[in-house]
Protein backbone atom coordinates (compact mmCIF):
# COMPACT_ATOMS: atom_id res chain seq x y z
CA UNK A 1 0.00 0.00 0.00
CA UNK A 2 1.54 3.35 -1.05
CA UNK A 3 1.59 6.52 1.06
CA UNK A 4 -1.21 8.08 -0.96
CA UNK A 5 -3.43 5.10 -0.21
CA UNK A 6 -2.60 5.39 3.45
CA UNK A 7 -3.47 9.04 3.66
CA UNK A 8 -6.48 8.98 1.36
CA UNK A 9 -7.89 5.54 1.99
CA UNK A 10 -10.61 4.84 4.49
CA UNK A 11 -9.73 3.78 8.02
CA UNK A 12 -11.46 0.46 7.56
CA UNK A 13 -9.11 -0.42 4.72
CA UNK A 14 -6.17 0.03 7.05
CA UNK A 15 -7.60 -2.06 9.87
CA UNK A 16 -6.36 -5.61 10.10
CA UNK A 17 -8.98 -8.32 9.79
CA UNK A 18 -9.38 -10.46 12.93
CA UNK A 19 -7.79 -13.91 12.85
CA UNK A 20 -10.18 -16.48 11.32
CA UNK A 21 -12.80 -13.68 11.31
CA UNK A 22 -13.19 -14.25 15.05
CA UNK A 23 -13.39 -11.15 17.28
CA UNK A 24 -10.52 -10.63 19.73
CA UNK A 25 -12.40 -11.58 22.92
CA UNK A 26 -13.67 -14.80 21.42
CA UNK A 27 -10.25 -15.63 19.97
CA UNK A 28 -8.65 -15.06 23.38
CA UNK A 29 -11.10 -17.50 24.93
CA UNK A 30 -10.36 -20.06 22.21
CA UNK A 31 -6.62 -19.74 22.85
CA UNK A 32 -7.24 -20.20 26.58
CA UNK A 33 -9.39 -23.26 25.86
CA UNK A 34 -6.69 -24.77 23.63
CA UNK A 35 -4.03 -24.18 26.31
CA UNK A 36 -6.28 -25.53 29.06
CA UNK A 37 -7.17 -28.60 27.02
CA UNK A 38 -3.43 -29.31 26.79
CA UNK A 39 -3.28 -29.09 30.62
CA UNK A 40 -6.14 -31.54 31.06
CA UNK A 41 -4.79 -33.81 28.33
CA UNK A 42 -1.45 -33.85 30.15
CA UNK A 43 -3.14 -34.79 33.42
CA UNK A 44 -5.25 -37.53 31.85
CA UNK A 45 -2.35 -38.98 29.85
CA UNK A 46 -0.22 -38.98 33.02
CA UNK A 47 -3.07 -40.72 34.82
CA UNK A 48 -3.24 -43.36 32.06
CA UNK A 49 0.54 -43.75 32.17
CA UNK A 50 0.56 -44.39 35.94
CA UNK A 51 -2.56 -46.58 35.88
CA UNK A 52 -1.03 -48.72 33.15
CA UNK A 53 2.30 -49.01 34.96
CA UNK A 54 0.81 -49.87 38.37
CA UNK A 55 -0.19 -53.48 39.01
CA UNK A 56 -3.39 -54.12 41.00
CA UNK A 57 -4.84 -50.71 40.35
CA UNK A 58 -7.73 -50.20 42.83
CA UNK A 59 -11.35 -50.15 41.67
CA UNK A 60 -13.13 -48.54 44.61
CA UNK A 61 -16.34 -47.27 42.98
CA UNK A 62 -19.37 -49.46 43.69
CA UNK A 63 -22.09 -47.36 42.15
CA UNK A 64 -22.58 -44.93 39.29
CA UNK A 65 -25.67 -43.10 40.53
CA UNK A 66 -23.83 -40.04 41.83
CA UNK A 67 -21.55 -39.65 38.82
CA UNK A 68 -24.49 -40.27 36.44
CA UNK A 69 -26.51 -37.51 38.12
CA UNK A 70 -23.49 -35.18 38.04
CA UNK A 71 -22.98 -35.92 34.32
CA UNK A 72 -26.66 -35.28 33.57
CA UNK A 73 -26.58 -31.96 35.43
CA UNK A 74 -23.44 -30.75 33.67
CA UNK A 75 -24.62 -31.78 30.20
CA UNK A 76 -27.99 -30.13 30.81
CA UNK A 77 -26.26 -26.96 32.00
CA UNK A 78 -24.62 -26.72 28.57
CA UNK A 79 -28.08 -26.72 27.00
CA UNK A 80 -29.35 -24.02 29.38
CA UNK A 81 -26.25 -21.97 28.55
CA UNK A 82 -27.05 -22.27 24.85
CA UNK A 83 -30.62 -21.10 25.51
CA UNK A 84 -29.25 -18.15 27.51
CA UNK A 85 -26.88 -17.11 24.72
CA UNK A 86 -29.58 -17.46 22.07
CA UNK A 87 -31.95 -15.37 24.19
CA UNK A 88 -29.28 -12.67 24.48
CA UNK A 89 -28.67 -12.71 20.73
CA UNK A 90 -32.41 -12.34 20.12
CA UNK A 91 -32.60 -9.36 22.46
CA UNK A 92 -34.46 -11.18 25.23
CA UNK A 93 -32.50 -9.75 28.15
CA UNK A 94 -34.53 -11.18 31.02
CA UNK A 95 -34.54 -14.64 29.39
CA UNK A 96 -30.78 -14.50 28.87
CA UNK A 97 -30.14 -13.56 32.50
CA UNK A 98 -32.58 -16.19 33.79
CA UNK A 99 -31.07 -19.03 31.73
CA UNK A 100 -27.51 -18.00 32.54
CA UNK A 101 -28.31 -18.00 36.25
CA UNK A 102 -30.00 -21.41 35.87
CA UNK A 103 -26.74 -22.60 34.29
CA UNK A 104 -24.79 -21.20 37.25
CA UNK A 105 -27.19 -22.93 39.64
CA UNK A 106 -26.66 -26.24 37.81
CA UNK A 107 -22.91 -25.73 38.06
CA UNK A 108 -23.19 -25.05 41.79
CA UNK A 109 -25.31 -28.18 42.23
CA UNK A 110 -22.67 -30.18 40.37
CA UNK A 111 -19.98 -28.77 42.65
CA UNK A 112 -22.00 -29.65 45.77
CA UNK A 113 -22.49 -33.24 44.58
CA UNK A 114 -18.80 -33.43 43.78
CA UNK A 115 -17.78 -32.21 47.23
CA UNK A 116 -20.25 -34.66 48.82
CA UNK A 117 -18.59 -37.48 46.90
CA UNK A 118 -15.17 -36.28 48.03
CA UNK A 119 -16.34 -36.19 51.65
CA UNK A 120 -17.57 -39.79 51.34
CA UNK A 121 -14.20 -40.90 50.00
CA UNK A 122 -12.31 -38.94 52.65
CA UNK A 123 -14.58 -40.54 55.26
CA UNK A 124 -13.46 -43.94 53.98
CA UNK A 125 -9.83 -42.97 54.54
CA UNK A 126 -8.78 -41.69 51.12
CA UNK A 127 -6.60 -38.58 51.09
CA UNK A 128 -4.08 -37.06 48.70
CA UNK A 129 -1.33 -39.26 50.13
CA UNK A 130 -3.23 -42.26 51.45
CA UNK A 131 -5.49 -44.77 49.81
CA UNK A 132 -7.21 -47.55 51.81
CA UNK A 133 -7.78 -49.64 48.66
CA UNK A 134 -4.14 -49.96 47.55
CA UNK A 135 -1.63 -47.68 45.88
CA UNK A 136 -1.76 -44.07 47.15
CA UNK A 137 -1.25 -42.95 43.55
CA UNK A 138 -4.93 -43.61 42.94
CA UNK A 139 -6.09 -41.07 45.53
CA UNK A 140 -3.47 -38.53 44.47
CA UNK A 141 -4.58 -38.70 40.85
CA UNK A 142 -8.29 -38.87 41.64
CA UNK A 143 -8.27 -35.79 43.86
CA UNK A 144 -5.88 -33.90 41.55
CA UNK A 145 -7.80 -34.45 38.32
CA UNK A 146 -11.30 -34.07 39.73
CA UNK A 147 -10.06 -31.17 41.87
CA UNK A 148 -8.70 -29.37 38.81
CA UNK A 149 -12.04 -29.87 37.09
CA UNK A 150 -13.96 -28.76 40.18
CA UNK A 151 -11.83 -25.61 40.29
CA UNK A 152 -12.83 -24.88 36.69
CA UNK A 153 -16.51 -25.46 37.51
CA UNK A 154 -16.31 -23.14 40.54
CA UNK A 155 -14.60 -20.41 38.51
CA UNK A 156 -17.22 -20.93 35.79
CA UNK A 157 -20.10 -20.52 38.24
CA UNK A 158 -18.62 -17.27 39.57
CA UNK A 159 -17.97 -16.01 36.02
CA UNK A 160 -21.51 -16.87 34.92
CA UNK A 161 -23.08 -15.01 37.84
CA UNK A 162 -20.84 -11.94 37.35
CA UNK A 163 -21.39 -11.81 33.57
CA UNK A 164 -25.17 -12.36 33.91
CA UNK A 165 -25.50 -9.54 36.45
CA UNK A 166 -23.34 -7.17 34.43
CA UNK A 167 -25.28 -8.06 31.29
CA UNK A 168 -28.48 -7.25 33.16
CA UNK A 169 -26.99 -3.95 34.25
CA UNK A 170 -26.04 -3.08 30.66
CA UNK A 171 -22.28 -3.20 31.16
CA UNK A 172 -21.82 -6.38 29.14
CA UNK A 173 -23.28 -7.42 25.79
CA UNK A 174 -24.54 -10.66 24.30
CA UNK A 175 -21.03 -11.31 22.98
CA UNK A 176 -19.69 -11.47 26.54
CA UNK A 177 -22.31 -14.08 27.45
CA UNK A 178 -21.30 -16.05 24.36
CA UNK A 179 -17.60 -15.99 25.33
CA UNK A 180 -18.43 -17.14 28.88
CA UNK A 181 -20.63 -19.83 27.38
CA UNK A 182 -17.65 -21.10 25.38
CA UNK A 183 -15.76 -21.61 28.65
CA UNK A 184 -18.73 -23.41 30.20
CA UNK A 185 -19.04 -25.80 27.24
CA UNK A 186 -15.32 -26.53 27.57
CA UNK A 187 -15.75 -27.47 31.25
CA UNK A 188 -18.55 -29.80 30.15
CA UNK A 189 -16.34 -31.25 27.40
CA UNK A 190 -13.53 -32.07 29.82
CA UNK A 191 -15.97 -33.96 32.06
CA UNK A 192 -16.79 -36.25 29.10
CA UNK A 193 -13.22 -37.57 29.37
CA UNK A 194 -12.88 -37.49 33.15
CA UNK A 195 -15.94 -39.69 33.73
CA UNK A 196 -14.85 -42.74 31.70
CA UNK A 197 -11.17 -42.56 32.60
CA UNK A 198 -11.35 -41.74 36.29
CA UNK A 199 -14.71 -43.21 37.33
CA UNK A 200 -16.05 -45.84 34.93
CA UNK A 201 -12.75 -47.65 34.38
CA UNK A 202 -12.43 -47.97 38.17
CA UNK A 203 -15.81 -49.52 38.87
CA UNK A 204 -15.73 -52.55 41.18
CA UNK A 205 -17.17 -55.60 39.42
CA UNK B 1 -19.97 -11.62 16.91
CA UNK B 2 -22.22 -14.47 15.87
CA UNK B 3 -23.12 -15.01 12.25
CA UNK B 4 -26.68 -14.15 11.19
CA UNK B 5 -27.10 -17.79 10.22
CA UNK B 6 -26.41 -18.88 13.78
CA UNK B 7 -28.84 -16.33 15.15
CA UNK B 8 -31.68 -17.51 12.97
CA UNK B 9 -31.16 -21.18 13.81
CA UNK B 10 -33.65 -22.35 16.40
CA UNK B 11 -33.06 -24.56 19.39
CA UNK B 12 -34.06 -27.68 17.44
CA UNK B 13 -30.55 -28.57 16.36
CA UNK B 14 -29.15 -27.85 19.82
CA UNK B 15 -31.75 -30.11 21.41
CA UNK B 16 -30.93 -32.94 19.01
CA UNK B 17 -27.20 -32.57 19.74
CA UNK B 18 -27.93 -32.49 23.49
CA UNK B 19 -29.97 -35.70 23.29
CA UNK B 20 -27.22 -37.35 21.19
CA UNK B 21 -24.56 -36.39 23.77
CA UNK B 22 -26.75 -37.66 26.62
CA UNK B 23 -27.26 -40.94 24.74
CA UNK B 24 -23.51 -41.27 24.14
CA UNK B 25 -22.86 -40.64 27.84
CA UNK B 26 -25.37 -43.40 28.56
CA UNK B 27 -23.46 -45.71 26.22
CA UNK B 28 -20.29 -45.03 28.24
CA UNK B 29 -22.06 -46.13 31.41
CA UNK B 30 -23.36 -49.23 29.58
CA UNK B 31 -19.84 -50.11 28.40
CA UNK B 32 -18.63 -49.88 32.02
CA UNK B 33 -20.79 -52.88 32.93
CA UNK B 34 -19.78 -55.06 29.98
CA UNK B 35 -17.62 -58.05 30.82
CA UNK B 36 -14.65 -57.00 28.70
CA UNK B 37 -11.00 -56.34 29.45
CA UNK B 38 -9.88 -52.93 30.77
CA UNK B 39 -8.01 -52.13 27.56
CA UNK B 40 -11.05 -52.89 25.38
CA UNK B 41 -13.22 -50.86 27.73
CA UNK B 42 -10.73 -47.97 27.59
CA UNK B 43 -10.69 -47.92 23.78
CA UNK B 44 -14.47 -48.05 23.47
CA UNK B 45 -15.07 -45.37 26.08
CA UNK B 46 -12.41 -43.12 24.54
CA UNK B 47 -14.01 -43.41 21.09
CA UNK B 48 -17.42 -42.50 22.54
CA UNK B 49 -15.89 -39.60 24.51
CA UNK B 50 -14.19 -38.28 21.35
CA UNK B 51 -17.53 -38.36 19.46
CA UNK B 52 -19.22 -36.54 22.36
CA UNK B 53 -16.44 -33.93 22.43
CA UNK B 54 -16.62 -33.46 18.66
CA UNK B 55 -20.38 -32.86 18.83
CA UNK B 56 -19.94 -30.35 21.67
CA UNK B 57 -17.12 -28.55 19.84
CA UNK B 58 -18.87 -28.39 16.49
CA UNK B 59 -22.39 -27.47 17.58
CA UNK B 60 -22.38 -26.16 21.18
CA UNK B 61 -19.21 -24.15 20.66
CA UNK B 62 -20.12 -23.32 17.04
CA UNK B 63 -16.86 -24.47 15.48
CA UNK B 64 -18.95 -25.83 12.61
CA UNK B 65 -19.66 -22.27 11.48
CA UNK B 66 -15.99 -21.22 11.33
CA UNK B 67 -13.91 -23.30 8.99
CA UNK B 68 -10.54 -21.64 9.65
CA UNK B 69 -10.84 -21.84 13.43
CA UNK B 70 -12.09 -25.43 13.19
CA UNK B 71 -8.91 -26.57 11.41
CA UNK B 72 -6.70 -24.50 13.71
CA UNK B 73 -8.20 -26.09 16.83
CA UNK B 74 -8.18 -29.57 15.31
CA UNK B 75 -4.58 -29.52 14.10
CA UNK B 76 -3.22 -27.93 17.28
CA UNK B 77 -5.10 -30.24 19.64
CA UNK B 78 -4.28 -33.41 17.73
CA UNK B 79 -0.60 -32.42 17.53
CA UNK B 80 -0.42 -31.85 21.31
CA UNK B 81 -2.22 -35.09 22.16
CA UNK B 82 -0.10 -37.09 19.68
CA UNK B 83 3.01 -35.58 21.24
CA UNK B 84 1.94 -36.92 24.62
CA UNK B 85 1.69 -40.48 23.35
CA UNK B 86 5.46 -40.96 23.53
CA UNK B 87 5.05 -41.71 27.23
CA UNK B 88 3.08 -44.92 26.71
CA UNK B 89 6.02 -47.05 25.69
CA UNK B 90 7.79 -46.07 28.90
CA UNK B 91 4.69 -46.93 30.88
CA UNK B 92 4.83 -50.49 29.53
CA UNK B 93 8.58 -50.62 30.22
CA UNK B 94 7.89 -49.95 33.88
CA UNK B 95 5.97 -53.22 34.06
CA UNK B 96 7.85 -55.46 31.64
CA UNK B 97 11.30 -54.00 31.17
CA UNK B 98 14.33 -52.87 33.13
CA UNK B 99 15.49 -51.33 35.41
CA UNK B 100 12.27 -50.86 37.38
CA UNK B 101 10.39 -54.00 36.43
CA UNK B 102 7.99 -55.34 39.01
Amino acid sequence: MCQADVTMGSHSALMEQPTFSVPAKKMAMWLFIIADSATFAGCLVAYGFIRNATPNWPRPFHGITNVAVMTFILLTSSLTMLIGVRSAQNGNKSGAVRWTLITAFAGALFAILHVREWMTMIGEGATLFHNPWGTPLFSSLFFSITGLHLLHVTCGVIALIVVALRYQGGRYKADDLEVTGLYWHFVDLVWMFVVPLVYLLNLAH
Amino acid sequence: MTSPEAKTNGMGKDLIVYVCILALAGIQFFIAYQGISASQMFVRMLIVACIEAALALLFFMHLWENRGLKWFVLIFTVAVILGMQYGWTDSYRLIDGVPWAH
